[in-house]
């Protein structure tokens, strides 16, 4: 198995929830190969022997139908009640932030728009970059997701987080790093002929590399 | 048409009279008998099946070894790349398994499992086949016009496949959803007929708990399918004019949306899932009953698993869409509604399970295919919980293991579940016996190749894999060696699989030219199509020993008779 680093607050309840759901489905598929595989070594065609008349009304008979039925749906509950807190904690509710970032999808490239020295979007000290994204660990960013022409998918794996950049809207999502990095992003959500070259890095900086980063970049782009 | 003004004097027969119509290969093209017309759906369905197997292979060998010249094709190129995972998706559900499992079996079973001469819409059915070959013809100009074929995804989201400067392929994309629609246009037509055949074709005695479940599920899902298909028409028509008269339903700079697309497809796409799946179990479940000899453990409990199935796929459609941008309180009820759907299913496979306890279970080959399903659309099933999940769909969403997952239940459905009926009604369709040890050599072959493909894919998928990327080169975290082993591991299986279909079509060949004549009943089964001639003459039974049903076509086993089987029409 590939094993995938957890880099945000959320990566290991999703990684857990996925687990819960391997254990759960993972007990029915080998509990219904193991009866299937069984009937069909038990029930072998023998000479001389004629197949039973079983219609499959009576209650003593039905019940091996009938529990198991209960039991899916029981644990279709446990899976409901797991998915929806992880889905709550992830997509619907938004901690507060400590910075705010603009990721702008376009065929074929990622546009990130960092807040700069004033930790303040849209001011004239913010930083553009193409690719590259900068972020400092331990800190609650927002970001707010949107495409100049088609769909696009901002989608960073070792966070666990994906979503969807629809051209006309903007799209508040958050993420928080809890370790240092560089991270692959990739672009899931198929965007034309350059779809597999829009690749982009995520850079998770303790503080005083993000902060140097900042100073050295505006230094950069500054007139 | 000749036949025209013949049809009017036989309103006793539902068939068109083809004794004094024309001759040779025009009787074939024109013929209005199901029988025929259910070859013609076969043989074009599995003719494109090849089609759709021949892009895999180009794009898993261009994946598995990148910037090599394929043999056979040549260099892919990124273009050339996303249309051929287009145009393998489309082809392989709306070409070959909707065609062969739906059409070819329904219009094939249909009539002769009833006790009908034909279907009681002879020309209608021949309208359809005729609108669906139009169809396979658009879609293939559509791979050969300037700019090359439609390339963005057979989900096909705008704005990406509405306008043209985004897509590049402006010929291709438009000739695509013409394809599709004339697609839908021909099984609309074939819907109609297989619903009001078997509402009022049935053979005197047959009552609604004696059609045999194969009949039920072809029905039921040609309901879903018309029910289902109205938004999507809509919705391709609205892309059709976004497309060529560059109007903006799904242009946000003109007050359009691209989400609503994403709806009106997937209100369409859930259900269809279910449209392939359940003819599939149906004829699971005539192979299972036959070879092992027992009744099925609870006929009405599956016939009701599916019309909860199908009634409760209408409201899913959204967990395509969790992470699209739709409103996050609504993936709550979606992953609801979605674990639901999961009740049915897991009852259905479990009264097929159930179905083996006591049995006498013989293992020939369509049986192996019908074991083969059970076994693999499990994996399928599960995997699928782990996407309808809304929290860990946010990781797997449009990953490999999504990829993964919907293969372990299209395979079965497509190609098992095809090679299962195949095999099964091969001696009825032409009279022969196939052979057993081709037809197991081809099983093993193609069985076991299939979990070596897909289970790396589920690997790579939950190491962060996303799909339609046509070179992984420029993601360091895919392209690592332990990486390429899995892809190159799925790739060579594929191969392998692929070689081992030289086996099934020299069987198919080999046994219509000399294979053991097959009698009317080789398999000893109940079912009425199993007391006419192999193959049946046209109007099934001669006119004047049409059958006549005295009880259910799953009497295997009876303790009051010598023999384990009970034909539906043996009078008590």
């Amino acid at each position: 198995m590939i094993d995938l680093i957890q880099a945000s607050t959320y990566a290991a309840d999703i990684d857990n929830l996925i687990t819960l759901l391997a254990v759960l489905t993972g007990f029915w598929f080998l509990a219904a190969e193991g009866v299937f595989f069984w009937l069909i070594w038990k029930f072998r065609e023998k000479p001389g022997q004629k197949s039973q008349y079983l219609v499959g009304k009576e209650k003593h008979v039905k019940r091996w139908i009938t529990i198991p039925h209960a039991l899916v749906l029981v644990c279709d509950v446990f899976i409901i009640v797991g998915a929806v807190q992880v889905w709550y904690n992830v997509k619907q509710h938004l901690p507060e932030a400590d910075s705010t970032i603009r990721i702008t999808g376009q065929q074929w490239a990622w546009t990130f728009q960092h807040p700069g020295a004033d930790n303040e979007l849209d001011t004239a000290d913010d930083i553009f970059t193409v690719e590259d994204l900068h972020v400092e660990v331990d800190k609650v960013y927002h970001f707010k997701l949107e495409s100049r022409d088609v769909l696009h998918d901002f989608s960073v794996p070792v966070f666990r987080i994906k979503q969807d950049a629809v051209p006309g809207r903007s799209i508040t999502g958050w993420f928080e790093a809890n370790q240092t990095g560089e991270f692959d992003i990739q672009c899931a959500e198929i965007c034309g002929i350059g779809h597999g070259i829009m690749a982009g890095r995520i850079h998770i900086e303790d503080a005083n590399t993000h902060a140097a980063w900042i100073s050295s970049a505006s230094a950069a782009t500054s007139p | 048409m000749a036949d025209t003004v013949v049809d009017v004097h036989h309103d006793a027969h539902a068939h068109d009279d083809h004794h004094h119509g024309p001759s040779g290969i025009i009787k074939y093209l024109w013929s209005t008998d199901h029988k025929i017309i259910a070859m013609q759906y076969m043989f074009t369905g599995m003719a494109m099946g090849i089609l759709g197997g021949y892009m895999a292979y180009v794009f898993r060998m261009q994946l598995a070894f990148p910037g090599i010249s394929v043999p056979g094709f040549g260099q892919v190129s990124p273009g050339e790349y996303n249309a051929l995972i287009t145009n393998h998706g489309s082809i392989m559900i709306f070409w070959l398994a909707m065609p062969v499992l739906i059409a070819a079996f329904g219009n094939y079973l249909i009539p002769l499992m009833i006790g009908a001469d034909d279907m009681v819409f002879p020309r209608i059915n021949r309208l359809s086949f005729q609108i669906f070959f139009i169809s396979v013809l658009v879609l293939l100009a559509s791979l050969f016009v300037e700019g090359g074929g439609f390339g963005g995804a057979w989900t096909s989201y705008p704005p990406l496949s509405s306008e043209a400067e985004f897509n590049l392929t402006n010929l291709g994309s438009t000739l695509w959803l013409t394809a599709v629609a004339l697609e839908f246009v021909a099984f609309l037509l074939g819907g109609i007929n297989f619903i009001t055949t078997l509402m009022n074709a049935r053979a005197p005695g047959m009552k609604a708990y004696d059609i045999p479940l194969v009949c039920w599920m072809i029905v039921i899902a040609s309901i879903l399918f018309m029910l289902s298909v109205g938004p999507l028409i809509a919705g391709a028509v609205m892309l059709l004019f976004d497309q060529t008269l560059n109007t903006g339903f799904y242009d946000p700079a003109r007050g359009g949306d691209p989400i609503l697309w994403q709806h009106l497809f997937w209100f369409f796409g859930h259900p269809e899932v279910y449209v392939v799946l359940l003819p599939a179990i149906g004829i699971t479940i005539e192979v299972m009953a036959t070879f092992s000899r027992k009744k099925i453990f609870g006929y009405k409990m599956v016939l009701y698993t599916a019309v909860a199935t199908g009634v409760l796929s209408f409201f899913v459609w959204a967990h395509h869409q969790f992470i699209a941008g739709i409103d996050p309180r609504m993936a709550n009820v979606f992953t609801i509604t979605t674990l639901l759907i999961s009740v049915p299913i897991a009852e259905m496979l479990f009264v097929m399970i159930a179905t083996l306890y006591g049995g006498s279970i013989r293992l020939t080959t369509p049986m192996l295919w019908a074991l083969a399903f059970m076994a693999e659309f499990l994996i399928g099933g599960v995997t699928g919980i782990f996407l309808g999940a809304s929290g860990a769909d946010i990781y797997f969403h449009d990953t490999y293991f999504v990829l993964a997952h919907f293969h372990y239940t299209f395979f079965p459905i497509a190609i098992i579940g095809t090679f299962c009926g195949f095999t099964y009604w091969f001696p009825k369709m032409f009279g022969k016996m196939m052979n057993e040890t081709l037809g197991k050599i081809h099983f093993w072959g193609t069985v076991i190749p299939f979990n070596f493909i897909f289970i790396p894919l589920f690997v790579l998928g939950m190491g962060g894999q996303h799909r339609r990327i046509y070179n992984f080169q420029h993601f360091p975290e895919l392209a690592g060696p332990e990486m390429y082993n899995l892809r190159q591991t799925a790739t060579i299986a594929l191969l392998v699989m692929i070689a081992f279909q030289l086996v099934f079509f020299t069987n198919l060949i080999m046994s219509l030219i000399k294979g053991e004549k097959a009698g009317k009943n080789p398999w000893k089964a109940n079912s009425l199509e199993w007391t006419t001639e192999s193959p049946p003459p046209h109007g099934n039974w001669p006119p004047d020993q049409m059958p006549v049903v005295y009880r259910g076509p799953y009497e295997f086993g009876h303790p009051d008779r010598e023999e384990d089987y009970w034909p539906q029409d043996e009078p008590a």
